[in-house]
């Protein structure tokens, strides 16, 4: 299949326009006759969900969760940008499309990342009408701050919590439909196949995780807003329950999926402190704004560090390293993701790094208190030279800004980051693969359409702070209600979709034939014995940097680990009651298969670009080197082993930014 | 550090439970308590044994999924934490912990230590919600301004993340903190005039009819809240109760 992005003709600026203006519609009268099934219900997928509701469409929302409410998008701590230029700091459309691409790595969509400039400022509008309580100045208007890989302020924010106010917004938007009937909610349920009858996507298999029972649904359409696979790393910054079983079912049913091997490490994590930890917590990006992040200049130091016979505050600012400020002087501390990442792995490959296991890096505050203190102390008329006051009047404020993240930072770490200088170290983030969808968010199967992180497009290689939440609400609230219904105008005559049909038959029965193996194979080792060794390959192997040779070995590993897992994992408890290692071990499955294809598409692409990063492929500085030659899309094919999946590419061009090296300094 | 452990353990909603020992061994104290229950888990499961079911997600205590009532208090003896983040240097070696689940009639017992926290959701669904159409076609966002200190003081009620610890810590399974600061974040804006008689009557209607208790000041919620919710929100539900009983 020859993949068509069906990108709108005419100039960037009007395709949205012009493509809203000429898509098909469906009769409101009609709408009360459509069913429609969303998976997800974080950002992307509350939002679809009440917005399509609202539209008049009757809507089943499914969740793994015991609520939407708790949609991983909740802990999403720094922001959402907007183009809304209320600071007056030259922020445009433009501006924000510009830095996303450049941000990307040019391996976005140009029309794509335009539409979700364009719309970013209607989120903001519409959030705040929801009563989403966004930080505020004291003459009543919106604050603003800024994140890495921007020279504007644009991004709004709720403290340290944005992530948790915005999907508040989104289901108190569901809640209104859901109390008008108007979208049936299933919580603790599973999706665990699309099915297809004559080639449309009009179903899923789903599992009521309580009582084990597998259920049938049928819609006209499907959408999938599941978000991101970063879980086969094991340790990430997702819930432990974010999984890939929900795509990857999509994609083993037609659905191509989209650069698998791009992955953004987010540079302000808490590092690793041991073999039991379960997950990473990261630590919000917005910290960079006022924190300054240094190494020891000497080795010695940074030896007397690690050993613990020298404290951080008693080493002199000339003995430190801020490489970042060094590196990159245009934009500091303020670096994409990637940049930053990779310059902290780094300096730690070095061996500069600063905790026991020498992989991490200091975030430090003590300039920020004296700067912030001299500036109240000055405003309330006391001593600007008392450095005890300034200071404590300095940690005030800082502590209204991101107090939630110290006093977290505190309870893990059990060091009080007021007086010390926080540890942090680059932690799996975001995926920026998944699967493949045209403009109109739809993918390669038709009726099937995936938003939000558990698409591939708006990214491109890499992501910027405060654009994950944006992209998330932009495709909910604002493009599929729209583009969907193109799609479903075709079906206003369908009917019911049957669901005692011999495809609803045949996709339950590989569901239950799947769920029974697991259950009766009784082996020796539990899920999360095979997890942890997926993730460890992952992370050594396709990680922050990768070559030829180890993704190469990792193929391998990866393909032997899954055949061991099916032969030794053990489940124990049955299929027809609450079990939640049951639950696990298919999502392990799937990551055990995506874990290979993301291998096979990081050897694939001979290129350094954002978040990935092939240790051949370096400029003499150390930076990325992108390769025209790979300015395209990999879309995978499924052909049963992930090592028999088809490459397709889908071009990029370029037509409105001029593809230039990407450079911070 | 060794530990004895005493959890409750019921196979169904509709099963008899019981609280059953386990000891666990060479717990380092940076572990989180979750954690903790983790390797519990995986030992239980290599010996045959069936896991100990527990709600859980994102494990950086903004979710509000972990629940647990240790040794007699939501979310264990640490203060402003969730479950996730108390981490086992609260506890000594030697220590026998009493883990539990949320005990409230309206939070009835799925599995072990897992219980239905739904009651909230329809709580919400009662009127927990701005009536906004998201078709993005609203005035400006600044076209709302909001006095700074009702703004903060809306974020500080609207960060309540749902978790159940107040229903749990109080004697009368009372949900008027959760009910209180979902009514406080609309009622302290403007955007949530219009509706807001409506909506403290149905809201409060359904926490009552889901069979949550009553408060009686005892402050047991306020103590034991993970993210601090202040008791002042349910004095301003009352008042915008009161006042609505009276337009009403």
């Amino acid at each position: 299949m020859a993949l068509d992005a069906k990108i709108p003709k005419g100039p960037l600026a009007d395709k949205w326009t012009n493509h809203k203006n000429t898509i098909d519609l469906v009769n409101p009268a009609n709408k009360r006759n459509i069913d429609i099934i969303v998976v997800g219900t974080g950002l992307a997928g509350g939002s679809a969900a009440a917005t399509l509701a609202e539209l008049g469409y009757n809507v089943k929302a499914f969740c793994f969760q015991d609520s939407p409410r708790r949609a991983h998008s909740i802990a999403a701590q720094g922001g959402i940008n907007a183009a809304k230029n209320y600071q007056g700091d030259g922020d445009s459309t433009y501006r924000l499309f510009y830095d996303t691409v450049k941000g990307g790595d040019y391996r976005s969509r140009e029309a794509n990342v335009y539409r979700l400039a364009e719309v970013s400022a209607n989120i903001i509008d519409q959030c705040v009408a929801q009563g989403v309580p966004f930080a505020r100045e004291y003459g009543g208007l919106l604050d603003n701050r800024s994140f890495g890989g921007v020279l504007v302020s644009r991004t709004f924010y709720a403290a340290g919590q944005t992530g948790q106010q915005l999907l508040l917004g989104a289901y108190s938007a569901m809640n209104r439909q859901i109390g008008r009937g108007k979208i049936t909610m299933y919580n603790r349920h599973e999706m665990l196949d699309v099915v297809k009858v004559d080639g449309k996507a009009r179903g899923i298999i789903a599992r009521d995780l309580v009582s084990g029972e597998i259920e049938r649904h049928s819609a006209h359409a499907v959408v999938l807003g599941t978000g991101g696979y970063g879980n086969v790393f094991y340790l990430s910054t997702n819930a432990m329950g974010s999984n890939v079983t929900a795509a990857w079912k999509a994609h083993k049913r037609g659905a191509y999926f989209a650069n698998p091997c791009y992955t953004q490490i987010h540079p302000t994590c808490i590092p690793v402190s041991g073999e039991h930890q379960s997950k990473l917590t990261l630590m919000s990006e917005s910290l960079r704004n006022d924190g300054r992040i240094w190494v020891p200049k000497k080795k010695e130091d940074a030896e007397a560090i690690r050993a613990g016979k020298l404290k951080p505050t008693a080493l002199a600012e000339q003995d430190r390293d801020y490489y970042l400020e060094r590196r990159y002087p245009a934009f500091g501390n303020l670096v994409p993701r990637d940049v930053a990442s990779r310059a902290a792995k780094e300096r730690c490959d070095a061996g500069f790094g600063v905790n026991k296991t020498g992989e991490a890096v200091y975030l430090d505050f003590a300039a920020a208190f004296m700067r912030y203190g001299k500036e109240q102390a000055h405003v309330k008329g006391l001593d600007e030279n008392d450095d005890a006051l300034v200071k404590k009047l300095g940690q005030e404020i800082v502590k209204t800004k991101y107090g939630n993240l110290f006093q977290m930072y505190e309870k893990i770490v059990n060091q009080n980051p007021y007086e010390t200088p926080m540890m942090i170290y680059p932690a799996v983030h975001y995926t920026m693969g998944g699967i493949w969808v045209d403009y109109n968010l739809q993918t390669t199967v038709p009726g099937l359409y995936a938003i939000g992180e558990a698409n591939f497009s708006d990214h491109g290689a890499n992501r910027l702070g405060a654009s994950a939440l944006m992209q998330g609400l932009a495709d909910g609230y604002f493009v599929l209600p729209y583009t969907i219904g193109d799609y479903l105008s075709h079906d206003i005559r369908t009917g019911k979709i049957p669901t005692d049909t011999k495809e609803f038959e045949e996709a339950e029965k590989t569901v239950v034939d799947n769920i029974n193996h697991l259950i009766n194979n009784k082996g020796t080792h539990p899920v999360d014995y095979f997890h942890r060794r997926l993730g460890k390959i992952m992370w050594n192997k396709c990680g922050m940097a990768r070559n030829a040779e180890d993704l190469k070995s990792a193929i391998h590993e990866i393909s032997d680990l899954r055949a061991e897992f099916w032969k030794d994992v053990m489940v124990p408890g049955s299929a027809d009651e609450f079990n939640e290692e049951l639950a696990k071990a298919g999502r392990v499955a799937d990551f055990l298969e995506l874990g290979e294809l993301f291998a096979k598409d990081a050897l694939q692409r001979e290129e350094s670009a954002g978040g990935h990063f092939r240790d051949e492929y370096q400029t003499p500085e150390g930076e990325a080197m992108r390769r025209k030659e790979f300015q395209y899309v990999s879309a995978w094919e499924y052909k049963g082993e992930p090592k028999d999946a088809v490459l397709h590419k889908e071009e990029l061009s370029y037509e409105n930014i001029e593809v230039k090296e990407r450079s911070y300094k | 550090m060794n530990l004895t452990l005493k959890i409750w353990r019921q196979k169904g909603a509709n099963d008899k439970g019981k609280m059953v020992d386990y000891s666990i061994s060479d717990v380092s104290p940076d572990m989180s308590f979750l954690e903790m229950l983790d390797v519990l888990n995986s030992e239980l499961i290599t010996k045959g044994e069936e896991p100990v079911a527990f709600d859980h997600d994102c494990r950086e205590g903004i979710c509000g999924s972990c629940s647990l009532y240790i040794n007699g208090e939501a979310h264990g003896p640490d203060r402003g934490v969730t479950t996730c983040q108390l981490h086992m240097r609260m506890f000594k070696d030697g220590d026998v912990i009493t883990i539990e689940p949320f005990r409230a009639k309206a939070f009835p017992v799925i599995k072990d230590l897992i219980v239905d926290r739904s009651a909230f959701d329809r709580i919400q669904h009662a009127g927990g919600f701005i009536s906004v159409n998201t078709s993005g076609l609203t005035v400006d966002a600044n076209a709302i301004p909001v006095n700074k200190h009702d703004a903060d003081e809306s974020f500080m009620a609207a960060t309540c993340i749902g978790c159940g610890a107040c229903v749990a810590s109080c004697k009368n399974a009372s949900a008027m903190l959760f009910v209180g600061a979902k009514v406080s974040q609309f009622a302290l804006l403007p955007q949530g005039q219009v509706e807001a008689t409506d909506r403290v009557l149905n809201m409060v209607k359904q926490m009552d009819e889901e069979g949550f208790g009553n408060c009686t000041n005892t402050g047991a919620c306020e103590v034991e809240c993970p993210k601090g919710i202040s008791l002042e929100n349910i004095a301003r539900m009352n008042r915008e109760y009161l006042a609505a009983s009276l337009k009403g």
